[in-house]
């Protein structure tokens, strides 16, 4: 198999003195899906948001590429943190899509999507404006261009913020639970926009409970439970075949 | 169950044959409304008579004075004390709010001492301590800390009413302003700042792009504020011979004793410059309200505006 584009390895993470994440060390190759599983408080999210550095790990290391997430490694062998700045360079080719949305609603869809191409990857304005455009249709929202966050639907909100994510083309895009803010109505047309881009050969890290998207759509499974890993496999192994108990449990009492 | 109709037959309508229609329904009796109302309407027509007839207002005399040289000097200097002690104000207080926000311990706590002196002495004392800097420190001299100097002046020289009043105006402002834009840029969700950082953001530009014109919504109500508070507080420079507005009626009544009729020319500039301030307001607010479905501005001005935009839209869409 090729390189994997993210590299997780023995990462740990204490928000004041409480151990979220207990080692953790996980590959992504390069047009993987990975979704990952797991109760609330099972520090699935913390993972994805160490990933690009929005909290700082408190051990371990995380390559994305080459890139050592956060940190520069220098000649005599020392690590030393980056400046915020330098981080905001490394997480240029890492997306990411928010529960929330987090969408900025001063601007409009079309300029939410279009800024990042234009000031980061200084793209003429018509090159970013027709990047987004094609952007937007594909995930079916080109006549809502001129439309500000707030008049969109979550589910229309969710695929603008995809969208947004992918105008800066990154080698990874990460989920962290998509499709929890959304009206049960509204799921399908978020998890359906996911599974076609995860057709498509993009490299996902997927924090989820929407357990058919998973199935459906994941290369492979991860099951978190208390700061660890506890099982991870192909959606068959983890949903049929389930080695743990804990598994077996999380999924018996999700699916009911 | 048989005590609930189920049904609209079991109704027995008191008028079968006049069917109920609400269409046409009388406003409530009320009496108390009435009563307060006609006691309001007699107070109003009291103070009006009072304006128009006591001949101590002497209106005469405020027509005369209302646009006299010495009154527009004043009004000049009243502006010009509010534009330089607001931009101070604004440009410091946008520094000390970063200070008292930033992750650097010794900003922080430098910030938030400023915000504690110039917030808790009153601003009166500031202007007259400015004033007298030169009983503290006779001499301002510029040169290498605790080392030679290159240059000094005379602090009795180098500080005149007005550059007292502006230091004095300004920094008190600066203090107020540090927490209007605090409270603004705290009150932004997380989420965004996170969202700009996952896109690549560099800080500066999450501050400037994302942060600060959403903050804006909360900053500008109590900016304008102060800014209010501001062109009335310039009138404490009389005290130190500043010929501003105030000073200019003072030195006026202080000849002609002529006292109401004069401080009602000053009310009269200091209210409409206040008015104009209001308009300015409007605009500013709905300039930042984009996207947001709130913009809380229900005045006469906002409602001119408003339908005039949907005449507006009216026409064009009557054109294509």
């Amino acid at each position: 198999m090729t390189l994997p584009i993210l590299r997780i390895s023995g990462l740990r993470k204490h928000f004041s003195g409480v151990e979220v994440l207990k080692g953790i060390d996980l590959e992504v190759h390069v047009g993987e899906t990975v979704a990952i599983l797991g109760s609330s408080g099972s520090g699935k999210s913390t993972l994805l948001r160490c990933v690009n550095c929005l909290e700082v790990a408190s051990g371990g290391s995380i390559w994305v590429g080459d890139e050592l997430m956060g940190y520069r490694q220098e000649s005599k062998g020392t690590v030393r943190r980056l400046t915020e700045s330098q981080i905001a360079v490394q997480r240029r080719q890492v997306g990411m899509v928010f529960q929330n949305f987090n969408l900025f609603p001063h601007w409009t869809v079309l300029q939410n999507i279009a800024d990042g191409p234009r000031s980061i990857l200084k793209l003429s304005k018509a090159d970013a404006i027709e990047r987004s455009m094609t952007l937007l249709t594909r995930v079916g929202l080109a006549d809502r261009a001129n439309a500000y966050p707030r008049q969109l639907s979550g589910g229309q909100q969710q695929r603008v913020a995809i969208a947004r994510a992918l105008a800066l083309e990154p080698a990874l895009l990460l989920f962290d639970e998509p499709t929890s803010a959304l009206d049960p109505e509204n799921v399908s047309e978020v998890t359906d926009v996911m599974a076609a881009l995860a057709a498509s050969g993009a490299t996902m890290l997927v924090v989820t409970h929407e357990l058919g998207f998973a199935r459906a759509a994941a290369d492979r499974v991860v099951f978190m439970d208390d700061g660890v890993i506890l099982e991870q496999g192909s959606p068959a192994e983890v949903f049929d075949h389930s080695q743990q108990p804990r598994t077996r449990e999380f999924l018996r009492q999700t699916l009911v | 169950m048989a005590n609930l109709p189920s049904n609209q037959t079991d109704i027995e309508l008191p008028h079968p044959q006049h069917p109920v229609d609400v269409a046409r329904a009388l406003a409530p009796r009320r009496p108390a409304t009435w009563v307060l109302s006609i006691i309001t309407v007699v107070v109003a027509a009291q103070i009006v008579n009072l304006l128009l007839t006591n001949p101590n207002f002497d209106w005469d005399v405020v027509g005369q004075y209302l646009n006299s040289e010495t009154v527009l000097r004043g009004v000049v200097m009243t502006l010009f004390l509010t534009v330089t002690a607001m931009t101070i104000g604004l440009v410091l207080g946008g520094v000390l709010a970063v200070c008292r926000l930033s992750d650097n311990a010794l900003l922080r706590a430098l910030a938030s001492s400023y915000i504690w002196f110039f917030r808790g002495t009153p601003q009166l004392v500031q202007l007259i301590f400015w004033f007298n800097i030169g009983l503290l420190v006779p001499v301002l001299s510029i040169g290498i800390p605790f080392g030679p100097t290159f240059a000094s002046i005379e602090s009795n020289t180098l500080v005149t009413p007005l550059l007292a009043a502006i230091v004095g105006l300004g920094l008190h402002d600066a203090a107020y302003q540090a927490e209007i834009y605090r409270a603004g840029l705290i009150s932004v969700d997380e989420g965004q700042l996170e969202a700009a950082q996952a896109l690549g953001m560099k800080p500066v530009r999450v501050f400037f792009r994302i942060q600060l014109p959403q903050a804006m919504r909360f900053i500008v109500p109590p900016t304008f504020n102060s800014i209010i508070a501001l062109v009335k507080g310039t009138s404490l420079v009389s005290v130190i011979g500043g010929a501003e507005l105030l000073f200019s009626v003072k030195e006026i009544y202080s000849q002609t004793y002529q006292t109401v009729p004069l401080l009602i020319v000053a009310s009269i500039w200091y209210l409409f410059i206040t008015t104009v301030l209001n308009g300015v307001q409007f605009f500013i607010e709905r300039h930042y309200g984009r996207g947001s479905s709130r913009t809380g501005s229900s005045s006469i001005i906002a409602r001119f505006f408003d339908r005039r935009a949907a005449m507006r839209n009216l026409n064009r869409g009557m054109e294509s």
